[in-house]
């Protein structure tokens, strides 16, 4: 076990004193969930994101992952879960842990604490959304809006993919047969929301 | 459109998910404060434009945000090759 260097500057971002703080999320403007019959879509509510970045073939780096998060690196283009935690493979060294938005600082400092080598970790809550889409239909707004090919044997579930969405980029992923998530930088997250809402207007009816 | 294999994402991608970056493999001369402003300016701002056979530095921009090179045709907008940055081209191709 190793301190956190005085260097690294880690902040809870939710404070401890005062007036508690009510989490919005960057859609809290809409309605957050919408569809009807064989398409539903809707915002997840808020999440922790925490920006890893390491050197995969370094075993203590992995091990310390593995440990705090539950769960091992994801390798190319997968995601893995375990309990409330998800690691999204983004790059060859870099990943994206979602976790509940009260547990994104005490993981923060869990790692820092069992590993101090080379590596980089930010804390984004907020930074992202998520927006969840599910039914049997929603494949056809995905394949509306992304220029991947979402064929079952070349998007399977448990794929992640950051792509261009319309005229912005979202990193998708498959959860189930019929459950997608998107996610989508918060400056973006309204051009999304209505991108879908338009998208999925065809299948509701 | 281009197809084009990211080699860090280990797959084919639509062209739109990429930058071309310009002309691949410049190598900074090694001792900028002595070398001639000729090689320096070389360096800079002369770039190869040939008809055929080019290396070209692309990006994944809006996939994994790594910088990759790409042995492409101008002429025939053909792709060879992808590979790594740091890594050569593993086959000479000549047009």
């Amino acid at each position: 076990m190793s301190e956190v260097p005085d260097s690294v500057a880690v902040i809870d971002q939710i404070p401890q004193q005062g007036e508690p703080l009510t989490p919005r999320t960057p859609l809290h403007h809409t309605a957050r969930a919408g569809g009807a019959g064989q398409l539903h879509y809707r915002e997840h509510d808020l999440t922790g994101l925490l920006v890893l970045r390491g050197n995969a073939a370094d075993k203590a780096f992995a091990e310390a992952v593995k440990a705090t998060f539950g769960c091992p690196l994801a390798k190319t283009l997968s995601f893995v879960m375990a309990q409330e935690v998800s690691l999204l493979w983004l790059s060859p060294d870099e990943w994206w842990v979602l976790c509940p938005p009260d547990q994104a600082y005490a993981l923060e400092v869990q790692l820092r604490e069992r590993y101090s080598g080379h590596f980089a970790l930010a804390n984004n809550t907020g930074g992202m959304t998520r927006i969840q889409l599910s039914g049997p239909q929603a494949v056809q707004v995905l394949k509306k809006s992304i220029p991947y090919d979402v064929h079952d044997a070349h998007f399977p579930v448990g794929k992640v993919v950051a792509t261009v969405f319309g005229k912005t980029q979202a990193v998708v992923r498959r959860l189930g047969q019929n459950d997608w998530e998107i996610l989508a930088r918060r400056s973006f997250a309204d051009y999304i929301w209505r991108w879908v809402e338009d998208a999925a207007s065809e299948y509701q009816r | 459109m281009f197809h084009i294999y990211c080699p860090h994402c280990e797959e084919y991608r639509e062209e739109e998910e990429f930058h071309p970056k310009g002309e691949a493999h410049l190598a900074r001369p090694e001792d900028p404060d002595n070398c001639t402003d000729e090689e320096w300016g070389d360096y800079l701002f002369f770039r190869k434009n040939p008809r055929g056979v080019h290396h070209e530095l692309w990006v994944h921009a809006a996939g994994c945000r790594k910088f990759f090179n790409v042995t492409r045709d101008t002429q025939s907008y053909r792709i060879y090759e992808t590979y790594k940055i740091g890594e050569q081209p593993s086959k000479a191709i000549t047009a």
